[in-house]
């Protein structure tokens, strides 16, 4: 059993309005050190495969085909 | 005479508003489908309705496109067969890939439900026939994740096949920041496939069809599409 980490961000050209809005609340905190804030995803997905590089296919089909829209997501994957 | 389908997904909510503009407002035929359904054999138009399919999880339309239904309605349209999907439904048929582009949050992050306007952008489509070019409806919209979003190319390709039927406009028609408050690409409120047989739009026309119920604006579209299919 394999456990994949899958990461899900916006692509950088896209706007993040949920990272402005949580970055504008960090302001009103005093938090001026934090210049930029992107909110993505994060998925836990456990992953029954006989081998790591088997493992991490499966993962990338689930991602292409439904975690993430590559029209406007990017996605990266670790394989504990 | 054609018969209407409008599918039900779990956590639809406008398939009922759908159902009635075509049954009472349009003395159409209709009935429903359950996403479970997979005979399609009788249906002339489909109608993928509004609502929040699978509670919108991961992204919405993201779950409701690999319903069983949603395989045969790709055949369906990929055939050429007309396809219709409102707000929701829009969503739906984005992910299924059967028009470019994606949804994302509104640009100003609130839901938003109330009549906007939309100009029409192009007649010669089968859902438009029955109006003007640069004619303004006044229609409702209610959605939180209708900033359309497509990358140049793909805007560029849109306009170029003419695929844009429908911008948000003020209500003289002008393209304003205002007017675009969802913060959609181009102030796309709805575009269709390269075929011209899938239509995809965030505005309800299907609730614009009654005085008594604020706007009848939606009307015409629908006597398009009876129009084409009669002719059809």
């Amino acid at each position: 059993m394999y456990k994949a980490k899958v990461n899900v961000t916006l692509r950088p050209s896209i706007l993040d309005p949920k990272g402005k809005a949580a970055h504008h609340a960090l302001q009103n905190l005093g938090l001026d050190q934090v210049e930029q804030v992107r909110i993505g995803k994060f998925i836990e997905l456990d992953v029954n495969a006989d081998s790591e590089a088997a493992a991490k296919e499966v993962v990338e089909a689930a991602c292409a085909k439904l975690l993430a829209n590559e029209v406007m997501e990017d996605f990266e994957i670790t394989i504990d | 005479m054609a018969n209407f389908g409008v599918i039900v997904f779990p956590g639809s909510n406008c398939d009922h508003d759908a159902y009635h503009a075509l049954k009472h407002v349009m003395n159409a035929d209709v009935k429903f489908l359950w996403h479970k359904d997979t005979d399609l054999s009788d249906i002339d138009f489909l109608i993928v309705p509004g609502g929040f399919s699978y509670g919108d999880y991961l992204r919405s339309g993201a779950i409701a496109r690999f319903s069983p239904i949603m395989q045969e309605v790709v055949k369906f349209a990929e055939k050429g067969g007309p396809v219709m999907g409102i707000c929701n439904g829009f969503q739906i048929l984005l992910e299924a890939g059967l028009i470019p582009g994606a949804m994302m949050h509104n640009n100003k992050l609130r839901f938003v439900c109330k009549s906007v306007n939309i100009r029409v952008e192009n007649t010669e489509s089968m859902f438009t026939s029955h109006l003007k070019k640069g004619q303004v409806l006044n229609i409702p919209v209610s959605h939180g994740e209708g900033n359309y979003f497509i990358d140049d190319d793909g805007l560029k390709a849109l306009n170029d096949n003419n695929q844009v039927l429908f911008r948000y406009t003020d209500a003289e028609g002008n393209l304003t920041d205002e007017a675009n408050f969802n913060g959609s690409r181009d102030s796309i409120a709805g575009i269709t496939n390269v075929g011209g047989n899938v239509l995809g739009m965030m505005p309800h026309p299907e609730r614009a069809m009654e005085k008594i119920l604020g706007s009848e604006d939606g009307k015409p579209i629908f006597d398009s599409i009876l129009n084409s299919l009669s002719i059809a």
